[in-house]
């Protein structure tokens, strides 16, 4: 089964998402997601700290509980902070959803395959994400190989009870560059703050 | 330097909502007082995660605490520059200052050099504690952190490591 184009991807998440829904973006879901459109409730996770979406989502699903909160998240960002994947499954927020795109590579520096993709390791083997989230807590745990188990499927992930992670097999972007930031980080996080808190109505 | 009880009020009286936090033989001895006062404890696996998901709570509308060891300042740098200066969020914190109280029995522990300079390198307004007669100074230097929009750090002297 060939990896599914990670824009498919989140053009099937943004066809599901609700208008409640917080969406956190990072590295090259980020850049991918903006290009789809833009939301109140998307916090577009640039700059950012890698590997720290997956704690901010965390952070954000406990604050709000009443919010289903998305983190689009690549696997090296979630290889710089596999304790965050610990850490969630202690708190068990039940409105976090975690969607990994597992591409084997540090895309946005030029494809150097990740210390967990097989070209990147000395056995050739691959790292098993789901079983590592399973390993780590969660329970709430999916694998989708290709784009249309993918479309197929993401209802379901996303109305399971959380929290949540599927691993899509992804396909890198070749030549992809780093997202941009939309805008001064500051306000971004003010509007933001205020959509959430509906102030923005 | 001070009970855990005593530290439970006084974040319950600057309105913190969470701490999140990696303990040390000090800080860790805070924790079932800071329950008491119904504040909400988030142990995390690192401290690169601890500003992190306090940026997350923060986002959120609640008013979280850092509270970790001046190592673990060490070690999250990243996360602390991401959320206090490209995002500008007043996080406040406890840092814990290892080996401050008995600079004889760790002779050489590098955290006495390292730990001011950095806290000045990352331009965050920090208060030292060294006594228990300071107490008062803790809230005076993080009252109002949230409308002065600035992170502000409480460094507390530590004993043994």
């Amino acid at each position: 089964m060939s990896r599914a184009p990670l824009v498919d991807a989140l053009r099937a998440l943004h066809a599901l998402r609700r208008a409640d829904d917080v969406v956190i973006s990072a590295m090259g879901a980020a850049r991918e997601w903006m290009a789809l459109g833009t939301h109140p409730l998307d916090w577009v996770f640039v700059p950012s700290s890698m590997g720290q979406a997956t704690s901010l989502g965390m952070g954000l699903a406990l604050a709000r509980p009443d919010r289903r909160i998305i983190v689009l998240n690549g696997d090296g960002g979630l290889l710089m902070n596999l304790g965050s994947l610990v850490t969630i499954s202690a708190y068990a927020p039940p409105n976090l959803v975690i969607l990994l795109f597992d591409n084997g590579v540090y895309e946005v520096t030029g494809a150097q395959p990740t210390p967990a993709a097989p070209t990147g390791r000395v056995r050739g083997d691959a790292i098993d994400f789901a079983a590592l989230a399973r390993a780590s807590g969660l329970s709430s745990v999916f694998h989708f190989r290709g784009l249309e188990e993918w479309a197929r499927e993401l209802p379901a992930v996303l109305a399971a009870p959380g929290p949540t992670i599927a691993v899509l097999d992804a396909a890198p972007v070749p030549h992809a560059k780093g997202p941009r930031s939309p805008g001064p980080a500051p306000e971004r996080a003010r509007r933001f703050m205020a959509a959430l808190a509906g102030r923005d109505r | 330097m001070f009970p855990g009880d005593q530290m439970g009020a006084l974040f319950r009286g600057l309105g913190i909502s969470h701490v999140v936090t990696v303990p040390d033989s000090t800080l860790g001895q805070w924790e079932a007082g800071i329950e008491q006062h119904g504040l909400q404890l988030i142990r995390v696996c690192r401290e690169g995660e601890a500003w992190a998901v306090a940026a997350g709570l923060h986002l959120g509308g609640a008013h979280p605490l850092v509270m970790i060891q001046c190592t673990g300042l060490f070690e999250s740098g990243d996360s602390l520059r991401n959320a206090l200066h490209d995002w500008k969020l007043p996080i406040p914190s406890i840092i814990g200052y290892r080996s401050y109280l008995n600079q004889d029995t760790l002779p050489g522990d590098t955290c006495l050099a390292y730990t001011e300079p950095i806290l000045r390198a990352w331009e965050l307004d920090y208060k030292l504690i060294t006594a228990p007669a300071q107490f008062s100074e803790i809230a005076e230097h993080l009252r109002g952190y949230q409308e002065a929009l600035q992170p502000r750090v409480i460094l507390i002297a530590e004993g043994k490591a």
